[in-house]
């Protein structure tokens, strides 16, 4: 039988404020265990948790990037659970009136545009982390991380292949670092990510037994999970069998995922209202206050380098995923105003530079301004395109400036036809019978003899005279 | 009956608390004449007023997102049964 995935993603963005969402403690990662904390966050007896205004803001922000309808009253509620890792056996969080509700995001794999629902966003707190002591019987908790505010985004089900899931998931973390809250680093667990899927015979509409998947720290994982989880839902339905509703665990090394075990308890959260925290009240001048306060978003950005600079679908959206690299290149145009050339940079040297510096464009060795000062080098003609990598080379090992390297290594590019004429002749004189074999129709020796007159002057004569001349010259 | 016994041990067990079988039955008994005095709320009419979950009408108490001072972690860890390396210790939690 032909089965179709359905999918859909919970997302929990950790926002970047300095404190945490009820208290004063600092957000700030790695500090030593337990030195991040008060009475508030360790749930002691009479304490009186306090939202942080900004979580709010930071919310809003998304919610409405995403087109969500917010909700002019929500509320906080305790979910309540016992784990180690939460000291008040209650979560806050929201659950019904969230602050937003009914959002979308479009996606586009393989050339083919898609929306994908926002089901609802929420906020709530984080949990503490638990260390785990290898071949011992106990775990050390920490509790700097209880606290720390996270944005909750739930989409609908609505993506149909682990692919369209990995489009959702880098289109919403672009998103989320455009406006600036959230880092969106799913390695060190700022941008975590939970996947439903089910399966169900294609052309048909009620939704099969799903499983939710845990444990999906990279966009990879996400990918290679889901894939995984499709095929083994899809081995069980063909021999007639029953999905079992379960969460299931990705392991990245062995490839699968594998069943929880100890979860048997029915989840019975008994959610209610937390009586500490007042409704939260949003009126229409705070949504329109932060609605203008939102920079331009990636699609509205695209579709901006596409028509104002003439662009491919394709470079645009390279250029636009990161607002950084997006900035980047309009510094860039301010200085040299030629769209394709210095995008072809960009994505070019620059990123496999960058690449393999493990850095990212914010902390590039070169400017825009100095690499638009190698492109108005290579488009004067002061040097050849050739040189220009050469020079970038030099650029990216040393932070000197396009003009400076050109001048201290005598780097200018030859176009006196006097002097390129007589290599020219030289060369041709060393090889008779090269010239002799192009001139009875071996053309593709022409290469042979640009390279050697380059080689004379170590690669700074123009190529386009070069060539002119010894195709006038070889001509019998 | 208003509540089973049943449910007083499902609770029960939420709340983790180790109950005996002949507190469940007296539970049972108070947990149900609880919840049938409450019954009598619903007698009210409240047609056209709006759900509340607060007994107070305020809204918005929000704080600054300025850092304040942390608390010693020596203190933090005072009521500890056991702690680590700053850390407090537990049963070991499958990870």
């Amino acid at each position: 039988m032909d089965f179709e995935a359905v999918i859909g993603l919970e997302v929990h963005a950790q926002l970047k404020t300095n404190t945490k969402i009820f208290c004063g403690c600092a957000t700030a990662f790695g500090g030593a265990p337990n030195t991040h904390v008060c009475p508030v966050c360790l749930g002691m007896p009479g304490v009186l948790p306090v939202l942080n205004k900004q979580v709010v803001e930071f919310t809003l922000m998304m919610a409405l990037a995403v087109d969500c309808r917010i909700a002019r009253q929500s509320r906080f509620a305790r979910k309540n659970y016992f784990y180690p890792d939460l000291p008040k056996g209650y979560q806050i969080s929201q659950y019904e009136l969230p602050i937003a509700e009914r959002g979308r995001i479009e996606i586009e794999v393989n050339g083919t545009a898609k929306t994908v629902g926002i089901t609802r966003i929420h906020m709530e707190e984080d949990a503490g982390k638990l260390n785990h002591e290898p071949g011992r019987p106990v775990s050390l908790v920490d509790f700097n991380r209880t606290g720390v505010p996270l944005m909750e985004i739930v989409s609908e089900p609505d993506m149909r292949s682990p692919e369209e899931a990995g489009a959702y998931l880098r289109k919403l973390r672009s998103i989320l670092r455009y406006i600036g809250v959230c880092d969106g680093n799913m390695e060190e667990g700022s941008f975590r990510c939970d996947a439903n899927v089910s399966l169900r015979p294609r052309g048909t509409t009620p939704f099969g037994t799903r499983t939710e998947l845990k444990n999906l720290n990279s966009f990879k994982h996400v990918e290679k999970a889901l894939h995984y989880e499709i095929r083994r839902q899809q081995a069980i339905l063909e021999e007639g069998g029953e999905v079992v509703q379960e969460t299931r665990l990705w392991n990245p090394d062995k490839n699968q995922t594998f069943s929880m075990r100890g979860k048997e308890d029915a989840h019975d959260y008994r959610y209610f209202p937390d009586p500490d925290l007042l409704p939260l009240v949003i009126d229409d001048e705070w949504i329109a206050r932060v609605r203008n306060s939102l920079p331009e978003l990636p699609d509205a950005k695209k579709a901006r380098f596409e028509r104002e600079y003439g662009l491919s679908a394709y470079d645009a959206d390279v250029l636009t995923a990161a607002r950084e690299v997006a900035d980047y290149f309009e510094a860039c145009l301010g200085e040299f105003n030629k769209p394709k050339v210095v995008a072809n940079w960009i994505m070019g040297e620059l990123t496999a530079h960058l690449n393999t510096e493990n850095k990212s464009i914010t902390a590039s060795p070169i400017t825009s301004a100095s690499l638009a000062g190698l492109l108005k080098l290579m488009d004067t003609g002061v040097i050849s395109g050739k040189i220009a990598k050469t020079v970038f080379e030099e650029m990216a090992a040393t932070g000197k400036t396009a003009a400076a390297i050109v001048e201290e290594k005598g780097l200018v590019q030859v176009t006196d036809t006097t002097a390129i004429e007589n290599l020219v002749d030289a060369v041709m004189a060393a090889a008779p019978a090269e010239v002799a074999a192009y001139r009875a129709g071996k053309k593709k020796l022409l290469g042979f003899f640009v390279g050697q007159v380059m080689k004379e002057t170590r690669g700074k004569a123009s190529p386009d005279i070069v060539n002119q001349l010894l195709k006038k010259k070889l001509e019998p | 009956m208003k509540i089973k016994k049943s449910e007083v041990e499902h609770v029960a067990h939420l709340a983790r608390l180790d109950i005996s079988e002949a507190l469940l039955e007296k539970f049972a008994l108070q947990v149900g004449k609880i919840l049938e005095y409450i019954d009598t709320l619903n007698e009210v009419n409240t047609d056209g007023i709006a759900g509340t979950s607060h007994a107070i009408f305020l809204t918005n108490a929000f704080r600054e997102d300025n850092i304040k001072e942390h608390m010693q972690r020596d203190l933090a860890l005072a009521n500890a049964p056991e702690k680590e390396a700053g850390a407090f210790v537990v049963p070991k939690v499958v990870g």
